[in-house]
Parts: structure tokens; sequence; C-alpha cells
């Protein structure tokens, strides 16, 4: 009975970290059509970032200062994002989508060595976080109070998403955007900006994802090319470009991968894949995917 | 479509022309360079194979797949089962019982695959072929997990057993003879490749990608073409990957993940997937590209990357493509 209660937490906790890399991914490909492969680099970026600063600015510094410097991962890889948008995707925007999968496929190898390059080899932790934060108790087991934050803080970027997408203006125009974009242009929307926009918030949502699994688990190299995998399992599953499916498909997922590891460790990943195969066999445009 | 596929095409006697020269210096190449060239060289006939398969698909049939890593991969560890498992030696039936396999695979994993194109189509791939990359990972008494599966050379045949690697010398001597048995497969499937999209069935592949619509106004049942496209394509480039073992020596999982399907296409795209010899030039071009990259740095990923954003952004018809519109442009002006 505890354990069935841990696993259950760990499993949401997991499906948080999964949701903001698949709510970007699934972001960018609404608004912009592109499939970002480097999606996943972007967040091992984010979690570089976050251990790296943590690790060079506070160590030993108290807990305030710590959570401060987290997010720091997120608005840096946001910025990356930013230029990357006009630099490298924009000349693309008219060519076939195998040249927009190819380029980020480039940009996932560039990524990959920037960060060997920038990180080093060696794994960057920011357990202290996790440490300073402590346990409590959860029936009969302890369980780290951090976890908990890091369900909290992925709930709110789900309500926050969901608010800035159906509740501002930003929002309206992100939609319009993304649901004709010549009409959009027209209308007088600066397009142009709007790409920026959605690329750098689809980038902080990755980073933000980075930035939070880092106290938890270390950042290592390869990190990201694992994590886009299974956000694409969580996009094919809730459907491409839709926030709703980002979130059940990250919990779907989450969920199978916890009962999975307990119950066929062998299977584990191949199951989740032949799920993504069968929805998108049955409902190509995934579980709340319009067509 | 400015393609050189859809034109008609070079005479016959102007490709034999263009053929026999470049087949001479092939067949003579071992003469002149050392034992690492030849295997390198042979590297470059392998992943040529395997590109000139998987541009059936992308250049000819329009799908951008990203799991071609799956045949490869299947390829190659159906020669290491039988070696380990078998303890047969044969190249022969490596080749014999790693086609039937991946033809079988590929069957099944296209005729899911065909239902959608586009980025669907893509995806799909992507995860069937990453199920078979974690079956390889995960089921390490079988596959060897991550430490893979040796196949050596010592123990391998040609020819039906005609040939063998014993003795001294004996790793030059498989150098040089496995060269050539893997030139002699190679001009096989480039004849072969040649023939299919030449075909009736090859043009009705192009129809197929320039205009679906019209296609099947034409009567082209479009779901079965594609799925015999990608059935020939996974079996070329499980070809491939079968001829790849004992020059390897060893097949690990990596070969399996998606990033080995992205060097697969990227490749096909740096030769110019819209020509015939492009993912060939591509292949053996892009094996001395990754081989002098990692030797001379440990930041190779970067450098084939920038390569990448280059191709793409500034050279999008690849190295065939770029060189035959500077010839037709040198040749109007003369």
């Amino acid at each position: 009975m505890d354990i069935l209660v841990i696993q259950i937490l760990n499993s949401i906790f997991y499906a948080c970290i999964l949701f903001l890399i698949a709510a970007g991914l699934s972001l960018i490909y609404g608004v912009m059509r592109i499939v970002n492969l480097a999606h996943g680099s972007l967040y091992a970026l984010g979690a570089y970032v976050s251990a790296w600063a943590i690790g060079t600015f506070a160590v030993g510094a108290p807990l305030w200062v710590l959570l401060l410097l987290l997010p720091l991962g997120a608005i840096a890889v946001a910025a990356v994002g930013a230029l990357i948008e006009p630099a490298l995707l924009r000349p693309l925007y008219r060519r076939p989508e195998e040249y927009q999968l190819l380029i980020t496929f480039a940009l996932l190898l560039i990524l990959e060595d920037a960060m060997h390059f920038l990180f080093g080899g060696v794994p960057l932790t920011a357990g202290g976080v996790i440490d300073s934060m402590g346990t409590i108790r959860v029936m009969n087991l302890r369980y780290p109070v951090y976890n908990l934050v890091v369900i909290v803080i992925g709930v709110m970027a789900a309500v926050f998403l969901w608010a800035v997408i159906y509740r501002t203006r930003f929002g309206v125009i992100l939609r319009a955007t993304s649901q004709n974009m010549r009409m959009a242009s027209a209308l007088g929307l600066n397009v142009k900006w709007v790409y920026v926009q959605a690329f750098a918030l689809g980038c902080f949502m990755a980073g933000l994802g980075g930035a939070v699994v880092v106290p938890a688990q270390a950042a290592v190299l390869g990190m990201g090319v694992e994590a886009l995998i299974l956000a694409f399992v969580v996009v094919v599953i809730g459907g491409l470009g839709s926030l709703e499916g980002a979130l059940i498909g990250a919990l779907i997922v989450s969920f199978v991968r916890t009962a999975g590891i307990q119950f066929f460790p062998e299977i584990e990943l191949a199951v989740l894949y032949l799920i993504a195969a069968l929805v998108l066999l049955i409902k190509p445009t995934g579980l709340f995917g319009r067509a | 479509m400015e393609t050189n596929s859809a034109r008609t095409g070079p005479s016959a006697r102007l490709i034999v022309a263009c053929a026999i020269p470049i087949l001479i210096v092939l067949l003579a190449l071992p003469r002149f360079i050392d034992v690492y060239q030849t295997q390198l060289f042979t590297y470059g006939l392998i992943y040529a194979i395997a590109a000139l398969g998987f541009n059936l698909l992308l250049g000819y049939t329009g799908l951008l797949s990203f799991g071609h890593s799956a045949y490869f991969g299947l390829g190659a560890y159906s020669a290491a089962f039988l070696v380990k498992y078998f303890g047969i030696g044969s190249i022969e039936i490596y080749i014999l019982v790693g086609l039937l396999l991946t033809g079988l695979v590929s069957a099944a994993f296209g005729y899911v695959c065909v239902r959608h194109t586009r980025i669907f189509f893509g995806i799909l791939t992507l995860a069937l072929s990453q199920v078979l990359w974690t079956l390889a990972y995960k089921f390490f008494w079988v596959t060897g997990g991550t430490d893979g599966l040796r196949v050596a050379f010592a123990n391998l045949t040609l020819l039906g057993g005609l040939i063998e690697f014993k003795g001294r010398n004996a790793y030059q001597l498989f150098a040089q003879y496995y060269y050539y048995y893997v030139l002699f497969v190679f001009c096989v499937c480039t004849v072969l490749m040649w023939v299919i999209v030449h075909s009736p069935f090859g043009k009705a592949l192009q129809a197929i990608r320039d205009n679906e619509t019209r296609a099947r106004f034409l009567g082209i049942p479009i779901r079965r073409y594609r799925w015999i496209a990608f059935l020939l394509s996974g079996s070329f480039t499980g070809l491939a990957g079968i001829l790849w073992v004992p020059l390897n020596g060893l097949v690990t999982p990596d070969i399996l993940y998606w990033p080995f399907s992205g060097e697969i296409v990227f490749m096909t795209v740096l030769g110019g997937f819209r020509t015939f010899t492009g993912p060939i030039i591509g292949a053996v071009v892009f094996n001395y590209l990754k081989v002098y990259a990692v030797a001379s740095t440990a930041y190779w990923q970067f450098m084939l990357g920038a390569v990448l954003v280059v191709l793409v952004l500034a050279l999008p018809t690849g190295i065939v493509g770029t060189f035959s519109r500077l010839f037709d442009r040198i040749r109007k002006r003369g």
C-alpha cells in the first residue's frame, strides 16, 4: 500500500516533467507545423544550465537562492530559442518539411556537442536543492518534499499555459496564426514575431522541464535524445498540437512506465512505442488532436 | 518538376561509357591504397547500399522515413545471431536469412506505416524502429545488451566456403576479398535499383510522389505501391546491415537507435535525394566526413551538424545536384 502511494506520486512527478517537454513540442508544432527534433536537447540544455548555475554560484547558499537560480535554465533556453528561430528555421518555412526536420536534426547534433564543450563530460547535479528541502512522511515511508514541489510546478505550468492560450490576447493571436498563417498575416499580425515568441515559449517549457528535473536527476550527455523520444510518444498519444493531449499523454506514459518498471521491465519502453504506434493507426490525430 | 529522375535521363550508351571507367577504378583501387583505406571505402559502399534503398522511399516515393536504422540493425543482428546461436560462418547464409527477416519485418512495419504520409509517416517509422532498439537494449541475455555481439572475421567464409581467412596475413586478405565481395553486391544493388526506378513501377512511384490525386485517377493502387516500395527499401537497407557486421566485427544497439536513422537521411541529402547517384556519393562522402571528424576532434557531432546546416540552407540539392547544375551552366555558356 505504501509502495503504491509512492509509485503514484513518482508517476505524477514524472508526468509533470514529461508534460513540460511535450507541451513545448506540441505548442511549436501546433503554431509553426515544425516537428522539433532538437527539443530534447533543449530540455537537456535547461538541466545543464541550472545545474551549472547552482554548482558554480550557490554552493552552500540558502534554499531561496537555489530556488531563484533554478529557473535560469528555462530562461537561457528560451533565449537560445529566440535566436534559433530567425536564424535557422525562418528561411525554411516555404520549403518541404523534410528540410525542416533535417535542420532540427542538425541542431540536435550541434547542441549535444555544444553542451559537451561547455559543461564537460561529467554529470552535473543540483542535489543540494533536494537535500535542503528534506523529506516528509507519506504513510510509513519518507518522500522528498522537492518532488511534491515539482508536481505543484507542473500543475501551475499547465494552468499557466492554458490561461495564456485560451484567456489572453496573445493566445488568440497564437491560435489564429496556428489556424491560418496567411489570414493572420493579412489581418495585420506580425507573424514573424509570433513565431519567435511561440518558439521561445516552447523552448522555455523544455528548459523548465530540464531545470526542475536536475535536482532529482543529474544532467548527463544523451539525456535529451532519450527524452525526445518519450516526448514524441506523449504527443502522438495525446495528439500533436494539443495541450490537453500533452497532459493526458504525459500521465498515460508515466503511469505505464512506472507500472512497466515494476512488472515487466524488459519491454517497458517497447510497450510505450507500441501504444504510440497503435494510437497513430487507430486515430492518427491522437486522442485530442484535430485533423 | 525539375528533377533528373523526371527527365528521360541520359542515353544507355552514355551510362555505360561512364560506368565502365568508374568500375575499373573501383576494381583497381585496393592495389593503390592500404588496408585501412580499403576498409574505409568498403564501409562507404555498404552505407551506399543502405542510402540507395532509403532513397527509393524519400527521393522516388516522397516518404521521409526516420526509422531506417531498424532494417539496418535487423540485418546486422540476424547475422550476429546466426554466428552466436548456430555457429554459421557463411556470408551467403547471412544474406539469405537476414534478407528474409528484414523483408518480413519491413513488410509488417510498412503495412502499418504507409497508411500515413508526411510527418505522421516519419513519426510512425521512428516509433516502430525504437521498439526494436529497446528489445535489443533490454533483452541483454539474448542480444548482449550494450556490449553487443561479436562477429569475428576469422570464422567468416565467402562464396559458400570457398574463401576462408586463416593463418598469417588473414586480416589483409579479409580486407581485400571483402572489398571485392561488397563491391560486387553493391554493383548488383545499383543495377537492380536502376531497373526498379526506371520500370513502370518506379515511374508510378514518382507519379505518386508528384501528385497523389492524379496518380489515383490513373488507377494506380497507391497504398500497395507505397508498401512495395517500403518493402524493397527496407530490404536494401537490411542487406547493407548484413554486410556491415563482419566488417565492423561487432553489433551494438546503437545502430538501431534513432540518431543512426538520422545519419542515413543525412547521407542521402548530402548526395542529393532528387538524383539516382546522389545517395551513393553522399554515403561515401559522409563516411569519410564522419571518420575524419571523429579522428580530428572530440566534437565531431558539432561538425556534422554544421555541415548539415550549410547543406540545408545553401545547397539543398546536395553534392550531385549542385554539380550537375554547375555542369549545365558551363555547357550552356560554352
